[in-house]
Parts: C-alpha cells; sequence; structure tokens
C-alpha cells in the first residue's frame, strides 16, 4: 500500500531522512519510532506530497508522490503533528470546509461529518468555536478531519501528543478501530504506544532507518532481560561496595552488573539479567544476607536510546560513537 | 471550480468572523465619508460663486474617486498581510497543500475572497456617492469606469500584496513590505519630474497612478486594461512559484 524506497530528504545544511526504505501493508497499522528530530515528520511529510524527496521514490497505493499528488492526496487522510486548524471556526463550520477542500459535497459531506463527529467523540462542541476547545478536543478534530473522506491510507504524526491519559487510551482505541479498513502510519516517541496499537514497528533515528519489524519481534529483543535498579546501605557505617558487586555478579541469571553511585555509606548499582531470567528475589535476598540493608529495588525502564542501541547492536552510549559530520 | 470558490468564501468569511472587517470597514467609511463633506462643501461654494450648480462629477465625483486610489494603498496590505502568512504560520498550509485541490486553486480562492472584501469595502464609498444621484443629476459613466478602474487597480495590489504574504510567516512583514511596494508603485512616475525620457518614462509607465486616472476621469483605455491585468497576473504566477517553493525549501 505504502512503498518507500531509498527516500532521502537533503537540505544545504542537514539531511533530514537517509535512504530509507521501507513498505506498508494493506489494514496494517505501522508506528513509526524515534526520538524527535529523527526525520519522523518529514517522511510523513514526503508521503502526504507535502515536500517532495530529494531522492528516491516514494508511491502510495501504487501512485508515485511525485508523479500523481493528486492520486495520492484523494486517498490520504493527513493529521501534521499541530493540528491544522482555524481558531475563528465553529468546528462544524471547519470540517465543511475540510470536507469541501476533500471534494466532499452537500449531503454526503453533511452524513459524512456526522459519522466522523461521531466517531471521534466531538458531537457535543460542533458549534464550539475551535479557539475555545481543549488541546484533547483539538487533537481530535483534527482527526475528525483527517477521516473525513474515509482516505484508504491515514498518515498520523503523534496523534496522542498533548492528550491527557484518558484521551490517549480513547484515541489510541479509535486508531485500533480503525485498522482493517485503513492503512495506518502513526509516528511517536513513546515505545508503550506502538506496543499498544501497531503490528508493525518502523524505527528511525538520525534519519536513518534502524530497524523494521513486527511489534512482538521487537519486545522480546527488548524484554528478554531484565535491567534492576539496587541500592544498598551498609549497617554499620561504611560499606564496601566490591564485596557487594562480587556478591550480586553470584547471584544466578545475572550478566552484568554496573556500579552507578557510590556515596557515603550507600551504593547503587544496575544489574542485567540474561534472557528470560526473573532475578529480583534472588538479589534482594543476597543482599540481606550478606548483612547489608537494601533500600531500593526497582525495575529500570527501557529509554527508547537503550532500544536503539540494542537494535543497532551497539554498547556505547550513542553521543561517543557519533562522529562529528563538519 | 467549486473548489476555488470554497476557498473563496472561507477567507471572506474569515474577514468577517474577525474585527478585520468592521475594523476596515469602519475606517474607510469615516474617511470615505469625510472626503465626500469636504467635496460636498467645495461643490457648494462654486456653486454660489458661479450663480449655478456646478459640475457633480467634477467637483464631487472625481476628487472622492482619485481619493478612494490614495486610500486603498493603506487598506490593501490589510486585506492581504494575513492571506498565506497566516496559514503558515498557525501550519493550516499543510492542510490546503495535502488536500486534493492544486496550488492554482488555492490560490485564485485566496485572490477572489480578497477581492469580495475589498468589494465590500468599495461598496461603503458607493453608499457615500449614492446621496448625489439622490439629490443631483450627475453622469453615471464616468463613475462606472472609476469603479472598473478600482476594481482593477485593487486587483493587481491585492496580487502583489498576496504574493509578499505568501513570502514570510510574518504578518507585520507582510503587510509593511505591501504597502512600501504599493506606495514605490504609486509614486513611479514622480520620476518624471527631473527626467522625461530613458528609464522614468519605464519607471512612469509602471506607476498605478498614470493608469489608474484615466479611469477616474471617465475613459477606458485598452493600454492601462492591460496593464492592470497583467499586474494580477505577475502577482498570481509569483504566488504560486513562492507556494511552489514552500516545498522544496521548508
Amino acid at each position: 500500500m505504502i512503498k518507500v524506497e531509498g527516500v532521502s530528504k537533503r537540505y544545504a545544511r542537514f539531511t533530514a531522512v537517509d535512504s530509507v526504505s521501507f513498505e506498508v501493508e494493506k489494514g496494517q497499522i505501522v508506528g513509526f519510532l524515534g526520538p524527535n528530530g529523527a526525520g519522523k515528520t518529514t517522511t510523513m511529510r514526503i508521503l502526504t506530497c507535502f515536500l517532495p524527496p530529494s531522492e528516491g521514490k516514494a508511491s502510495v497505493a501504487g501512485f508515485d508522490v511525485l508523479e500523481q499528488p493528486m492520486e495520492v492526496k484523494k486517498r490520504i487522510g493527513y493529521l501534521p503533528e499541530t493540528p491544522p486548524l482555524y481558531p475563528d471556526m465553529e468546528v462544524v463550520e471547519y470540517l465543511d470546509f475540510a470536507g469541501k477542500l476533500k471534494g466532499l459535497r452537500g449531503a454526503d459531506l453533511a452524513k459524512r461529518i456526522d459519522e466522523v463527529s461521531a466517531k471521534t467523540n466531538i458531537g457535543d462542541v460542533q458549534s464550539k468555536l475551535i479557539a475555545k476547545l481543549s488541546k484533547g478536543y483539538r487533537q481530535r478534530v483534527g482527526l475528525a478531519q483527517a477521516l473525513l473522506h474515509n482516505p484508504e491510507i491515514l498518515i498520523l504524526d503523534e496523534p496522542t501528543s498533548g492528550l491527557d491519559p484518558k484521551q490517549i487510551l480513547e484515541t489510541r482505541q479509535l486508531i485500533k478501530g480503525l485498522a482493517g479498513d485503513h492503512t495506518i502510519i502513526l509516528s511517536t516517541h513513546i515505545l508503550p504506544e506502538v506496543e499498544q496499537t501497531c503490528e508493525r514497528v518502523v524505527i528511525i533515528s538520525k534519519g536513518k532507518l534502524v530497524a523494521t519489524d513486527t511489534v512482538d519481534n521487537l519486545t522480546n529483543r527488548m524484554r528478554g532481560s531484565e535491567n534492576v535498579g539496587v541500592e544498598v546501605e551498609g549497617r554499620d557505617g561504611a560499606l564496601d561496595a566490591k564485596a557487594v558487586h562480587q556478591r550480586l555478579e553470584q547471584v544466578s541469571g545475572v550478566s552484568k552488573v554496573i556500579l552507578r553511585e557510590e556515596k557515603n555509606n550507600r551504593a547503587l548499582f544496575e544489574v542485567e539479567s540474561l534472557q528470560g531470567h526473573h532475578i529480583r528475589a534472588d538479589l534482594a535476598r543476597t543482599v540481606v544476607e550478606g548483612g547489608f540493608s537494601l533500600t531500593e529495588l526497582k525495575a529500570v525502564g527501557m529509554s527508547l536510546e537503550d532500544v536503539f542501541l540494542q537494535l543497532t547492536g551497539a554498547d556505547q552510549p550513542a553521543a561517543a560513537k557519533e562522529t562529528p559530520n563538519e | 471550480m467549486s473548489n476555488i470558490f470554497a476557498i473563496a468564501q472561507k477567507e471572506l468569511k474569515s474577514y468577517f468572523v474577525s474585527p478585520i472587517a468592521y475594523a476596515l470597514l469602519a475606517i474607510y467609511a469615516l474617511i470615505s465619508g469625510w472626503f465626500s463633506l469636504i467635496a460636498i462643501a467645495n461643490f457648494i461654494e462654486m456653486s454660489m460663486q458661479g450663480g449655478g450648480p456646478a459640475d457633480l462629477n467634477g467637483y464631487v465625483i472625481a476628487p472622492v474617486v482619485s481619493n478612494a486610489g490614495v486610500l486603498s494603498l493603506f487598506l490593501i496590505p490589510m486585506i492581504t498581510m494575513r492571506l498565506f502568512a497566516e496559514e503558515k504560520r498557525s501550519g493550516t498550509i499543510e492542510l490546503l497543500v495535502t488536500s486534493p485541490i492544486t496550488d492554482m486553486e488555492i490560490i485564485l480562492g485566496k485572490w477572489f475572497g480578497a477581492m469580495a472584501m475589498y468589494a465590500c469595502i468599495l461598496g461603503v464609498k458607493l453608499f457615500c456617492l449614492s446621496f448625489t444621484f439622490l439629490f443631483g443629476n450627475p453622469d453615471w459613466r464616468p463613475l462606472a469606469t472609476a469603479y472598473l478602474g478600482m476594481f482593477l487597480q485593487g486587483g493587481a495590489l491585492l496580487a502583489i500584496g498576496m504574493f509578499i504574504s505568501n513570502t514570510t510567516k510574518n504578518q507585520i512583514v507582510a503587510g509593511a513590505t505591501t504597502f512600501g511596494m504599493a506606495l514605490m508603485f504609486w509614486t513611479f512616475d514622480w520620476a518624471t519630474t527631473f527626467k522625461s525620457d530613458g528609464w522614468a518614462k519605464v519607471l512612469a509607465y509602471l506607476s498605478l497612478t498614470a493608469h489608474f486616472n484615466s479611469y477616474a476621469r471617465g475613459v477606458v483605455d485598452t493600454k492601462d486594461t492591460i496593464y492592470f491585468l497583467s499586474v494580477i497576473a505577475i502577482g498570481i504566477f509569483l504566488t504560486a512559484r513562492s507556494l511552489e517553493s514552500l516545498r522544496w525549501r521548508s
């Protein structure tokens, strides 16, 4: 449905997207994952014919974005990062205008406005000025706009940003409900969002494609090992951090122990487990049995950066291996 | 065609849902009324001196109409400054450009919308002048040509202003630049005060004043009409190129 082949977007001073290729099949929800500034928005803008690619080919539903933009635009519903709303308009007025831009007229348009308003739950603000809406409502009006002409493909740039937890949940549910009929690409920098809504993930960082995989595969790769933060305190004043370090390393299932911080008689370790081992209970027992006080034990979440590093197979921090390109 | 209409309608509406339209109309009504009052006072004095009614067209309609040309220099930047600058700043340009409509439909829609706003403003002036028809018997034909001239001149300035609005995200910059350009175009013929050939002649030809004056006098000259139509075409063409370049640059 969507085919991106070696697409780059270069500017005079930097490369926003660097030969990215991926494919999306009909009816799939694909998460476009990457930190801010990774090139997600640029790639989406290329797909929506807002920006032309500098190199490579991108096609949507079999139509090239450069050669047949009109056919592409007809098939795409696009929600940019900031919803493109006119604050001076009432919601229904705005949807009416957006519908006309997408070629809907008359009774057809009125029917579609009702349908998408119901779907996105904005029925109660129809005659409110957009300027007076909360961020959550604005986001949903933007989504309603993207759905108006019932497009085959939806491109949503950070659809849940700025929403409260309940609205995020509702929006995710809504997007999930749209899959099947629509092919969806959504961008986000929030990892759990991809896990909960998407079937496939495309990960990009600094303009380059890092990985494309199914969510299941990705989470297995990430979840295989457990990272635990352990804070230990000495019972009688001084603490021998080295001794603790050794004891922790001997716990079965532990692959790596790193001393993060040592202060007075406290030490903070980060312990990584081998694939498929649960080590927290054993860690706690080891510390206590060794005559130390366990002051904190917590699962350390994996940051997006860690995921990237794991996926790219690097074990140094990104900053260290990055070569300056001036 | 209906896409152009949809955009023009939205543009015109957006003037009236914001205070812009009311401010422009009120200011124009005030100034236009003042100009008409002065012209009529002048006309009355002339009639008293001459012993009979003086020429209504010459003493009332002609001065009011030629002042209208100057007034439009100030008003048109205020109409055009938001056309694209606002869409670019708020991001709504993404909606327009990613919708299945052509750039030309967007541009023409906006231009017609601005023209409709300008027409509303000119309507205020017509209201002032209608009193001369109520109490006198002036010739309507010079007024009709003057209106044609005002439309053409307005259309030309609106097209230039629209182009300038497309080059920036900042409305103030767009407005100020448009005002400066309009004033330059208005005063190009001053060059002839110290030089009467060569480049001064070219500048004088480019001047809006010279072309507008014949309409104000009741003359429709093909040369002037072609001048205004070509400025409109150039403005629209430049806007189209500028909108296209937005995609390559941003």
